[in-house]
């Protein structure tokens, strides 16, 4: 028998931690390649899609698992613990997608404490009745015995900030194409990318790879938003005055969203040397206003409605600040 | 406990740098709260170096360049003036109290304006108190609540 057939299949694990579920889905998106995957790999643990307990992994061997995609954030202790039961599990701990590479959607919640957010959902929306201001709590006693819900943290965090992450897949979800990339590399088991790396995109910007027409001296006047002016479809969306967030975001999805006419949302966080995208964008979009008058430089600005929600929309949790400041 | 101040104080090489220089030179008192780090243009400053003061324990952080139309590099002053208002928008949105960040022009000559400018700040943020970037932070790694 050669030694091809005898070498064992590889033991694939995805979870989900915070997550919407689109990242499970661009594992599946992978298409007929999926099975590909399913013939190098064992799917040893796939809440998504298979039937199994976290009884089952905790009872698993250290390091018997050779690759998991961990895709979202941290937001409660259920999602710590799982990351350090697969961090225990695993030989390869993947950051999959923005929200575990650096807090993504789910991580916008750092704008708020946790208390805001728990008076804003169970007591003040417009649709909630709750005179007596019940919130969930972690544990009660019923007759049968003690009933308990996982503890949401006040803060929202990325993977690397609970446990050890080996590799970083960014995007929202990640293309599946760059999945089976880097899923072909970890399987053959050699060229591994030093630790630590982001894979499965580039080291440039999107800009690089972006087709719209650029001009090297980029100016603007008044900032617009995507439905407050009609895009022409062939120029760069900053030098039309939308903003783009091209500049500060690592290229590798193939400049989606600019491909169909939406100006890029920052998805694959930063560039290759940087470490806050956010930063980064408000160097870039400082630069191009286009007035040295303090005051109109105040009223140009004042079109940037939200710089903090739009600057880091993918990346708040991973960002220098990380937070708001309480 | 007696809180001092700490301000990270960024001086291009040129005019403010030399101003902060013509106060020690002149034996100006001002309050010793500041950590001057000089660099050759405020146009150099990024919202990241900023940022990063304020993470590591800054109470304030100032900014200081020539005056408009003065800068040895043409221009950079007016970069640095454009991005520091959009980074000032910035750090108010996350909580931090827009006094704690300041940006002045300060030209060579300008010694005395300089030392009170830095008295003025430091008063200013001693009314305020320790800035709480770090303090949230190490809340943070509780984790839990």
């Amino acid at each position: 028998m050669s030694q091809e057939l005898t070498k064992p299949k590889l033991k694939l694990a995805v979870y989900w931690g915070a997550a919407c579920g689109g990242c499970c889905v661009s594992v599946l998106d992978t298409h007929e390649k999926l099975l590909d995957i399913v013939a190098a790999a064992d799917l040893v643990f796939w809440p998504i899609a298979m039937d199994i307990k976290y009884k089952d992994v905790e009872s698993m061997p250290d390091k018997s698992i050779d690759l998991t995609l961990f895709n979202g954030a941290v937001r409660n202790s259920e999602n710590k613990h799982m990351a350090q039961v697969l961090r225990q599990k695993s030989k390869i701990l993947v950051a999959y997608g923005s929200c575990a590479y650096m807090g993504g959607i789910p991580g916008l919640a750092n704008f708020f404490s946790k208390n805001e957010i728990f008076k804003r959902a169970y007591e003040e929306t417009e649709s909630t009745v709750n005179p007596e201001k019940t919130v969930p709590i972690t544990s009660v006693q019923v007759k049968e015995g003690t009933l308990e819900i996982p503890l949401m943290f006040n803060d929202v965090f990325p993977l690397n900030q609970v446990v050890e992450v080996d590799y970083y897949i960014p995007g929202c979800p990640p293309q599946s194409e760059r999945l089976i990339e880097v899923f072909s590399v970890i399987s053959a088991g050699t060229n591994l990318p030093p630790a630590g790396s982001v894979v499965g995109a580039n080291d440039k910007t999107n800009c690089d790879e972006c087709k719209r027409k650029k001009s090297d001296k980029k100016k603007v006047k008044r900032f617009y938003r995507p439905w407050e002016i009609q895009d022409d479809k062939e120029t760069c969306f900053i030098e039309q005055g939308v903003i783009c967030m091209g500049p500060a975001t690592r290229g590798g999805c193939g400049v989606r969203c600019v491909e169909g006419n939406s100006p890029c949302r920052g998805c694959y966080g930063p560039p290759q040397g940087s470490s806050d995208p956010g930063a980064k964008m408000m160097a870039a979009i400082g630069t191009m206003i286009d007035s040295n008058d303090p005051d109109e430089i105040d009223e140009i600005i004042e079109a940037i409605v939200d710089p903090a929600g739009l600057f880091y929309r993918f990346s708040l949790p991973g960002s220098i600040l990380g937070r708001k400041v309480l | 406990m007696n809180f001092r101040p700490t301000i990270v104080a960024f001086l291009c090489n040129w005019c403010a740098y030399t101003g902060a220089d013509l106060a020690g030179t002149s034996r100006l008192h001002y309050a010793p709260n500041v950590r001057i780090i000089r660099i050759m243009c405020s146009g150099r400053i990024e919202p990241t170096f900023i940022l990063k003061a304020f993470k590591e324990g800054a109470d304030g952080v100032l900014v200081c360049g020539c005056h408009p139309g003065d800068c040895h590099y043409q221009e950079g002053n007016y970069k640095c003036l454009r991005r520091f208002k959009l980074l000032e928008k910035f750090v108010c949105q996350m909580g931090i109290e827009k006094e704690r960040l300041k940006l002045e022009w300060i030209s060579a000559s300008e010694g005395k304006q300089f030392a009170e400018l830095v008295n003025e700040m430091t008063a200013a943020i001693l009314k305020l108190g320790p800035g709480k970037v770090q303090k949230t932070l190490e809340l943070e790694h509780l984790k839990t609540n």
